[in-house]
Parts: C-alpha cells; structure tokens; sequence
C-alpha cells in the first residue's frame, strides 16, 4: 500500500520559530534527523521518494480554459500557510505502520530540542484494480 | 544486476566503438543504437557470470548485429525487402573504429535541434554506454520516461537527414559549442548533486570528465576543448572538500584545502596554461583560469582576489552573463572590501530577477561591512528563494548562525 505523507507550511502546532531563526545546532539536528528518517526507511525496503518543494515565493497558480493565454499568479500568497512544503510517499505492509512513520516525521526536533509537532496528512495512493475485481 | 567495475568500464568504453561500426554497417543510427544497447544490456547480466569473451568488441558487433538483423526480419514481413536493402547500402567505408567514430557520435548527440536535456540522455546512452536504468536513476526519472526522451531525440534526429560524419566545416565551430554547452551542463547536473533522499546515483561528472577527454583527444588543438577538460578537473578536484560526511555544502571559504586532489589540480593547471598560450581565449578557459587561482592558493585569505578581480572583468565582456557579475562582486569584496562589491550588484537586481544567489552574496557582503541586521534578512530572504535542497539548508544555517551573533551581542 502507498501513502503520501504530506506537510504543509503552516502546520506546525509547536510554538516554534520559522527555522531561519533557530540556532545552527538545532537547524542541523533537524536536517540529521530527515536525513535519519529517510535512510531507515531506505533501508527497510519503505521509501518510494521524498522530495521537498521550492518555497511559496518562487510559486506560481496556473489556470487555463485551454483556448485562450493561461492566467498565471505569481507567489508570495496570503494563503501561503496551506502550501505544499513536501512529502514523503512510502510503500507500505498497512495504514498502521504509514501513521507510524507519520508520528516520526511530526516529531522532528525543533528549537531547544523539543519536537516541533509538524501536522502530516496521510493519504492513501489509489491503487490498480484488485485481480480478483 | 550487477556488473564488476572492470566489466563495466570496458562495456562503456567498447560502447560508441560498437555502435560506430553498426551505424557505419547498416546506416540507421536509431536501430542501431537500440540493437547496441541491447548488447550492451545483455553483456551486463552474462559476462559477469560467464566471464568476459576473448574478444569483446567482437562479441559486442556480432550481438548487437544479431539484433539488427531480428529487428529488420520482423519488418520484412511488412515491408518490401527491396526497400531494406537499399536502405543497408549506404556508401560509407567499414570499420575504423576508434576516437574518430566517438567524436562522430558526439556531435551527432549533442546535435542543437535537440534540447540540452535530451541531448545529455542521448549522450550517455549512444556514447558513454550507459544503460537507460542508469541514466534514468541519475536523472531521478522512471525508466519509461527516460526510454521516451531518448527515442523522441533519436526520431528526432532522423527527420534532419544527419549524415554520419563530422559536420561541415563552415558548421563545425557551431556545433562545437553546442557539444561543450551539453557536457558543460552534465558536469554541473553532476556537481550541484541530488536532491531527495541521497540513493546511489551514477558519477555524471566522472561521465562529462569521460567524455570531455575523449573530445580532447580527437580535438587536442582546440583551446575551448582544453579549456572545458581542465575546468572539470579543476572544479572536479574540490569535490571532496565541498560536501561534509551528512551531505552538507562547505563553502570554498571553508573547505579542507588538504582534500582536494592535487594530481587533478597539477594536470588542469599544465591544460590551461598550454591552452591559454595558443591566444585565442574563450569563456572555459577563462572560467577554467579562475578555478586555477582558487586551486593553487594555500587559503581563501591569500587568494590572489585581484587577479581572480580582473579574470571575472573579462568573463563578463565576454559573456555578458548576470551571474558572473554576481561573482566579481565576491572577487571585488575580497579585493578592495565590502562596499566596492556591493556597489556592483546595485541594479543587478533588474538583469537578475529575484534570484536567491543575489540575496545569498549580498548577505555576505554586508556581514563582512559589519551590517549583521541587513545581512540575517538578506540570507532568510535567499533561504526562501532557494530551489535547490544543499543550498536552502546552507543558507538556513547561514541564517541561523548570523541570528545567533545577533542575539549574544
């Protein structure tokens, strides 16, 4: 089963400051810990991809009736805060163990070490067709 | 599927070799190039096990030949066989393999109807003998998607009528840079290293380095050429000084100078300075020149900075590139002091767009004149900016640690 594990720029529940003013200590306990997580779960067989996104200034909103020019909006937005921030896609044996790995991510260490309680969605990946069907 | 190293090596070594004799043989580089791979694909997963043929090249021809020869009985049910035997008797001579059919095929590659992207698979596959997995994980894109790019390159190709022969010479200087842009831009694809999560990913800078030396050596006279191998040597020399053990970019002010490879160092310095004595000087040998004074100095501090200064002056005229402006207010800093730098990039701004490289140097500059304030802001907005994962996470930390001076003052 594959689930995406998404985080969004605003979903922090923590009281914790944007990253740029932690201490370098804490930024790279942080980036360690990423790092951590993603080679455990290379190394169980578990990450499909893991990928973080460029930031909400350099986005853009794209919409088109397929006749005319598109109508591009160029970042930064108001509504920032519900932007992709990146996402890990894992395959996995259940639902229990794509919420585990979700647990982990959501407690990254944040300043003065604490987790900083990042809010990750878990969607599943809708797969083929069961054989059987 | 694993190869020895030795195996390996070889297999890409024989690759354009084969495929110059087939092209050369049957006259239609698309199929020829699917049978070779084949080949080469088959030779991966059997002579490991089986151990290497006496004679590999001969083995690789008479596969890949094989291939050919199922391909076109397959269309012979289809088609008239008149019409394939024409299409056989090209009025090309037969084999001479060697450097002269890689050079060939390089410039057929890297040809400019193709977009650099394609013309970099292409190259790989038809030239390094690299297999499409192998490119497709270095470029982090399924197989399938990488197998597409490369056959619409190689269909696309087929509609230009490209002989098989080095182009004209009224074409050549074109073509030519043409062929240095595409290795230029594999290089860097291998240097700026991944992003996501870290997996095994084929050397492409070691490939371009390949590939740069085998144009080298078919086109030793060129002072372009020489001047591009040296660049990569040059900058490829640092490489280990530039990442720590998690990954992290070191930046040169930084780096462990005692890591970088002197060998790569002393034989970058002896090709740039033949190449640049022949006078007739291009943008990689000015770049390469630069890379030369930063490799020969014991530090950052004792950096002939005015001498780099005046390298970037005329990089600049040359190419009227933003970016090198960007990089000459680094060398005018480190010359004649903040402010003079960061006159330079007033207006920069306009050429450059918002782009985080601007922020990150500016943020510097005013951390050297002592404006720590200006200079957080600077290197968050970078941070920001950033799209590329190494660099984000230095400039954060970047950030992070001015923040931190701020806060203890």
């Amino acid at each position: 089963m594959r689930y995406m594990l998404l985080q969004n720029y605003g979903g922090v529940e923590s009281d914790c400051e944007p990253m740029t003013e932690w201490t370098p200590g804490e930024v790279k306990a942080h980036i360690d810990f990423q790092q951590a997580m993603n080679h455990g779960l290379i190394e169980r067989g578990e990450l499909v991809d893991a990928q973080g996104l460029a930031g909400p200034e350099v986005a853009k909103f794209v919409v088109s009736d397929g006749a005319g020019a598109p109508v591009i909006t160029d970042g930064p937005f108001p509504e920032s805060k519900e932007l992709l921030a990146g996402y890990r896609l894992v395959d996995v044996e259940s639902v229990e163990r794509a919420i585990e790995i979700a647990a982990q991510a959501s407690a990254a260490p944040g300043q003065r070490g604490l987790p900083i309680r990042q809010r990750i969605e878990v969607r599943e990946v809708l797969s083929a067709p069961d054989p059987e069907v | 599927m694993t190869t020895t190293g030795s195996t390996e090596g070889l297999l890409r070594e024989l690759a354009p070799q084969v495929l110059g004799v087939m092209v050369r043989r049957y006259g239609n580089f698309a199929d020829a190039e699917d049978a070779v791979q084949e080949a080469l694909v088959t030779a991966t997963t059997t002579w490991p096990t089986n151990g290497e043929p006496e004679n590999p090249l001969g083995w690789l021809i008479r596969v890949a030949g094989r291939r050919m020869a199922d391909q076109y009985r397959q269309d012979a049910n289809r088609r008239r066989r008149e019409d394939l035997a024409a299409s056989w008797s090209l009025d090309v001579p037969d084999p001479v393999p060697g450097t002269d059919d890689t050079l060939v095929l390089i410039f057929m590659c890297c040809h400019p109807l193709l977009s650099p992207a394609s013309a970099i698979a292409l190259t790989l596959r038809a030239v390094g003998g690299l297999t499409t997995r192998e490119i497709a994980t270095a470029f982090l894109v399924p197989e399938s998607t990488m197998a597409q790019r490369i056959s619409r390159a190689k269909a696309k190709l087929k509609g230009s009528d490209e002989p098989f022969a080095l182009p004209a010479p009224d074409q050549r200087a074109e073509r030519l840079r043409s062929v240095l842009h595409v290795l230029y831009l594999l290089f860097n694809e291998g240097y700026a290293s991944s992003s996501g999560p870290d997996l095994a990913r084929t050397d492409l800078s070691g490939e371009a380095i390949r590939l740069a030396r085998s144009v080298h050596a078919a086109l030793a006279k060129d002072s372009e050429v020489t001047g591009l191998l040296a660049l990569m040597l040059l900058t490829d020399a640092r490489r280990s000084a530039r990442t720590r053990p998690d990954g992290e970019l070191v930046p040169l002010s930084q780096q462990d100078r005692r890591l970088w490879d002197r060998q790569l160092i002393a034989e970058g310095v002896v090709l740039i300075t033949g190449a640049l004595r022949q006078g007739r000087v291009g943008e990689y040998q000015v770049q390469a020149a630069i890379a030369a004074v930063h490799d020969q100095s014991p530090s950052h501090a004792d950096t002939d900075w005015s001498e780099i200064l005046t390298l970037y002056g005329l990089l600049e005229r040359m190419t009227g590139n933003p970016m090198v402006t960007l990089n000459r207010a680094v060398a005018a800093a480190m010359a004649h002091g903040p402010g003079s730098g960061l006159a330079l990039l007033d207006g920069l701004g306009e050429r450059l767009g918002d782009h985080h490289r601007l922020h990150s140097v500016r943020g510097h500059l005013l951390e050297m004149a002592g404006d720590t304030q200006a200079a957080v802001s600077e290197l968050r907005t970078a941070a920001a900016l950033a799209t590329n994962l190494r660099e984000q996470h230095y400039l954060v930390t970047e950030a992070a640690r001015l923040t931190t001076e701020l806060a203890e003052d």
